[in-house]
């Protein structure tokens, strides 16, 4: 496991977040938020609903805007120009709590399609990358299939798989696990841990504290729209700093 | 749509105009106002060009001047010397007169078929079905037409009831279905009669207070007191005791058969009758599908859930799933209104004297002033559907259910 | 039940029961009887006035149908082989057939033209309507069909259709070719191409190739007129109602503004005012000298007012859409232009589709009101020269039976498709 969590962390900044605010009308969801996130990073961020988590990490592909800070994305700093959105969109994926997959295309499809109109890559080949992700993810057999006719977890992984297609060199996971069934959770965190162990950029907005413990190299605890705490698995475990933190862990872990 | 005034202040190029979120939006929206006016621009050209051409001008005048046409059924008092404001008055009241009755019937059509639909019974079921398919797939054009034809053609003329041995008779010896239109009682307003109108309107207070009376005792003591037939007593025995005591005020003016025609009473014209008719039988059947909908659209869980509380079927109706139909079934209903209102401009079509016939027709054709006349009328229609939107809007803000 | 089960609390089944038939009073006609017709004393009551209604229903029409003349040349005529007992005059119907489908002036060897026509709209619009069944490859006539209908009804030289429908192929392709390059160039190249075709189109038309007898808008009349109106209109009101649709959903606020205004105003007002636009007031607006035929003038603002609707109805399915697939759509790095097409309006268009029928059905009903404006549809062809001919004066209820009826198989038989395609889409890909 300390193994896992060492491996292919390089100096390299993949993310630069620096003093980054943002409101929604006059509420201060994010405050002051500074982060750097280094290349082959598995960071996962938890904290209590409404802490501006997931509103963290959908600033960092402009699904959301931050009016204040600047945030820097693979090189690319995140500015109100088009181009650089869709840059930055199409180098970062991203994986959402309710799947949000394309009910009226197929599965193969819906992992074809941001390749073919974004990328221009040829059909074929598309087909191909998307087929290889559908396998890594343990579910080929189901590409001609509609969503509609697979599980929750099946889904989740069939939106892992289409955000891979992209090659993208970050993943954002919008708490992956939270819409399903306990007994599809496992498939999907599977998933994502063996995408880790190939040294994949993440960031997870996700309450699977064994997950954490697993492959994340820093958890970040966050609370009304500020970093609190951040550290190592253990550490952060173990052996938290703060008091929010401690009355965090022992409801989330308590029972 | 961002704005990010700190990530960096660079200067302006034109190409961001296009590419950059902040002034991409401004660019397209500069382009279609440009667009728009342009538009308007070359059409009022084109106006200016084509009035001037014609030797025109655009003016309201024409309004105060004789209309110097007949119109036979009248709210106001109308002459051929009135001028063209008051033949449009007359139209717009003819308007709201057919609008409002055709309102009444067809709700009452509608929700008499829309829940025969539903019935258990399976050849009510199948004969509303036919009513409700029958009349929503034939243009109403094309009912009203025929309703008016029954009217003029099928009907006999005022001289068939005539004679010992008649052709025709009238129904109850008060109501007379003449070519002519549909002779029935007037009632004569005679003194005190205001007295026996306001002891009536009391009482339709007094049920109401009644029942808020019945639902405070039972929520304070949990007595439940009847409502049915006090209810009934409350309506109609005031008004009735009060009838006599003032002697009678109120009577009835029969029509009576005199010469060719028929005296007395009021005459309702065929073609009021037939857009009256065709209106309310073709908007009931979509009504009906409206409150059939509403009423589906309550979950059988609902229904469940009250029963399994012990709730008697009658209550469960009115505490749980007609309050939630009720929130289905009324925006549609008021839009179906709203089309009512509009398909009454058919009345042009049958010689029924409503603003579209008035105003947009003989007023329109008598003086040539189309653009003043039109405009006028599409104002008119416009009003009225912001204001039934308006209805519409505060009705949704009233009942929307209370949701995160 | 035996004494060792009794005993004990645990149980287990040693041998599985066999499925029975119900009690022989649940099953049968008497059965179904007590339940769907006799339920009650109030349902009886409701039964028996049903069956009284729809006996005196019979009473009148059935008597009157079966006794029908077929073969008279006037009313007269009729009136004296009935000598005095019920009957319709059906006769009028075979008399002016061919006035009832294609008014008084389409010229009378030309009539196998537009029956041609509306043979191919089926033919047209069967790929588009059971798109699961048919081969895609036949949505290839669904395209040519509008150029080929155009030039059966109208006549003509096939040229000018047949360069407008080159015109298209060609402004596809250049969209196709332009596509990589961005959604705006590529619709800007299209309608280049297009423009040249249009133009190209004027000018060398007069070349008089396979020339069939030229029909003038004027002279279309009866049922013919109604159904050019309702497929043009519907047709050119669809991508109209998309547009304006998404205008309204747009957050900049002009462009939000100018459809609702639109949109609103065309609501707020009936459909015979805009009809007076169309008649008296429309040429005020075009430039001095320009005159259009009133069909054309019709079909602009029935089209205007159908469009309005539609973008109502695209409108509720557009909202309809979960806010993840937009989100989605974004974060995969598609483009506004590339997720509305390939994401958005695929599925909001489907949701949107028994609107679109109820819309359009209702329009093809309003198309009617043109005989108000005295154009001579198959209402304006009874009402006028018809009824007011010395022949046929009065048979009122064959004459509007019959309109009432064509209508009738048309509107209902498009709404139980629509309601056939809504069960359709409900099990897709479930």
């Amino acid at each position: 496991m300390a193994e896992t969590a060492q491996m292919q962390v390089s100096d390299e900044i993949a993310i630069r977040i620096e003093n980054m605010n943002k409101w929604y009308g006059t509420f201060h969801v994010l405050r002051d938020i500074d982060l750097a996130v280094h290349r082959g990073e598995r960071i996962v961020i938890a904290g209590p609903s409404g802490s501006g988590k997931s509103t963290l990490i959908r600033c960092i592909n402009a699904l959301e805007e931050h009016q204040k800070g600047r945030i820097e994305v693979d090189g690319t700093v995140l500015s109100s120009d088009i181009k650089n959105i869709d840059k930055i969109r199409s180098e970062v994926g991203m994986v959402f709590q309710h799947f949000n997959l394309f009910p009226h295309l197929t599965i193969l499809e819906n992992c074809t399609l941001a390749p073919i109109w974004v990328r221009k890559t040829p059909k074929r080949q598309a087909e191909e990358t998307a087929m290889h992700f559908l396998e890594k993810v343990k579910i080929p057999e189901q590409a001609d299939k509609y969503p509609g006719q697979l599980s929750g977890g099946q889904q989740q992984r069939v939106a892992i798989a289409r955000s891979l297609c992209m090659k993208p060199r970050i993943m954002l996971f919008d708490e992956p696990t939270s819409a399903l069934d306990p007994e599809m959770i496992k498939e999907v965190l599977d998933t994502m841990v063996s995408l880790a162990e190939e040294g994949m950029t993440m960031l997870c907005v996700t309450h699977e504290m064994g997950f954490a413990r697993q492959v994340a190299n820093r958890v970040i605890f966050m609370d009304q729209g500020q970093i609190v705490e951040q550290n190592e698995p253990e550490e952060f475990f173990n052996n938290p700093k703060s008091d929010r933190t401690k009355l965090f862990l022992s409801q989330i872990l308590g029972h | 749509m961002t704005i990010m005034t700190d990530p960096q202040q660079e200067s302006f190029r034109p190409s961001m105009l296009l590419n950059d979120t902040r002034y991409r939006s401004y660019t397209f929206q500069f382009i279609a106002l440009m667009v728009l006016i342009g538009i308007i621009a070359y059409l009022g050209y084109n106006l200016v060009l084509n009035l001037r051409a014609a030797g025109l001008n655009i003016s309201y005048e024409f309004l105060g001047e004789p209309a110097g046409y007949d119109i036979n059924q009248t709210l106001v008092e109308y002459t051929s010397r009135s001028s063209h404001l008051t033949a449009a008055i007359v139209g717009i009241l003819n308007t709201l007169l057919v609008a409002f009755l055709a309102c009444a019937t067809a709700t009452i059509f509608g929700v008499i078929a829309g829940v025969l639909r539903l019935s258990n019974n399976w050849l009510i079921r199948k004969l509303m079905s036919g009513y409700v398919e029958a009349f929503r797939n034939v243009p109403v054009l094309i009912w009203i037409i025929i309703i008016f034809t029954i009217m003029t053609a099928v009907l006999p003329a005022p001289s068939a009831f005539r004679g010992d041995d008649p052709d025709a008779s009238m129904i109850l010896g008060s109501v007379a279905f003449t070519n002519r239109g549909v002779y029935v009682p007037m009632p004569i307003w005679g003194e005190g009669s205001m007295v026996v109108v306001v002891t009536f309107i009391l009482s339709v207070i007094g049920v109401f207070a009644y029942r808020r009376y019945a639902k405070k005792l039972l929520y304070a003591t949990g007595r439940l007191l009847p409502t049915g037939w006090p209810s009934l007593a409350i309506l109609f025995v005031p008004s009735i005791l009060m009838f006599f005591v003032m002697g009678q005020p109120i009577s009835l003016d029969f029509p009576e058969l005199g010469g060719f025609n028929f005296r007395g009473g009021l005459q309702i014209g065929a073609p009021l009758i037939a857009l009256w008719f065709a209106l309310s039988i073709y908007t009931g059947a979509f009504i009906a599908e409206n409150v059939r909908a509403g009423i589906l659209a309550v979950s059988k869980g609902q229904t469940e859930a009250a029963a399994s509380l012990g709730l008697r079927p009658r209550r469960i109706m009115n505490l749980v799933i007609l309050p939630q139909a009720l929130r289905v079934i009324i925006p549609p209903l008021i839009s179906q209104y709203l089309n009512i209102t509009k398909n009454s401009s058919l009345a042009i079509a049958v010689g029924y004297a409503d603003i579209t016939a008035t105003l947009g027709g003989i007023t329109l054709n008598q003086t040539g002033r189309a653009i003043e006349c039109v405009l006028l009328l599409m104002l008119f229609y416009l009003l009225i559907s912001l204001g039934i939107s308006a209805v519409m809007n505060v009705y949704n803000n009233a009942v929307r259910l209370k949701e995160r | 039940m035996s004494d060792t089960h009794a005993e004990s609390v645990a149980y287990v089944r040693d041998t599985m029961l066999p499925e029975s038939p119900p009690p022989a009073a649940e099953t049968g006609v008497t059965k179904w009887m007590k339940k769907n017709l006799f339920a009650t004393i109030p349902n009886s009551v409701l039964t028996l006035a049903a069956i009284l209604v729809i006996y005196f229903l019979l009473a009148a029409t059935l008597p009157w149908i079966l006794n029908g003349i077929w073969n008279a040349t006037s009313i007269r005529e009729c009136r004296e082989i009935l000598d005095g007992a019920t009957g319709g005059c059906f006769a009028v119907l075979s008399d002016r057939w061919n006035q009832l489908l294609f008014g008084f002036k389409y010229p009378s060897t030309e009539y196998w033209r537009p029956a041609l026509a509306f043979l191919l709209l089926f033919v047209a619009a069967a790929p588009v309507m059971f798109f699961k069944y048919l081969p895609r490859q036949m949505l290839l006539f669904t395209g040519v069909y509008p150029f080929l209908a155009f030039w059966l009804i109208w006549g003509g030289s096939i040229v000018p259709p047949l360069l407008l429908l080159l015109g298209f192929v060609a402004a596809y392709v250049a969209f196709k070719a332009l596509e990589k390059r961005g959604f705006g160039v590529a619709v800007l190249g299209g309608l280049g191409v297009l423009v040249v075709a249009i133009i190209l189109a004027g000018s060398i038309g007069k070349i008089e190739v396979l020339r069939l007898e030229q029909v003038q808008s004027r002279d279309m009349g009866g049922f013919l007129l109604n159904m050019i109106l309702g497929t043009v209109c519907v047709s050119l009101s669809i991508p109209i109602g998309i547009a304006l649709a998404l205008g309204r959903q747009s957050d900049m606020p002009i462009i939000k503004w100018i459809c609702v205004v639109f949109i609103e105003f065309i609501r707020g007002v009936p459909l015979i005012t805009l009809l007076f636009v169309a008649n008296v007031v429309l040429a005020y607006f075009l430039p001095p000298g320009t005159t259009f035929d009133l069909i054309v003038r019709v079909i602009i603002m029935i089209t205007a007012f159908a469009s309005a609707y539609i973008a109502e109805v695209i409108r509720g399915g557009l909202a309809a859409l979960p806010r993840g697939q937009y989100e989605a759509a974004d974060s995969l790095g598609l483009d506004y232009a590339q997720a509305m097409r390939l994401i958005i309006l695929p599925q909001a268009l489907k949701i949107s589709i028994p609107g679109i029928v109820n819309v359009a059905v209702g329009l093809f009903k309003d198309t009617t009101l043109v005989s108000v404006i005295s154009m001579f549809d198959l209402v304006g062809m009874i009402r006028g020269p018809i009824l007011a001919s010395t022949d046929w004066n009065g048979v009122y209820w064959e004459l509007f039976g019959f309109a009432a009826l064509l209508f009738f198989v048309v509107c209902y038989g498009v709404s139980q498709y629509s309601q056939w395609l809504e069960r359709e889409l409900n099990t897709d890909h479930r």
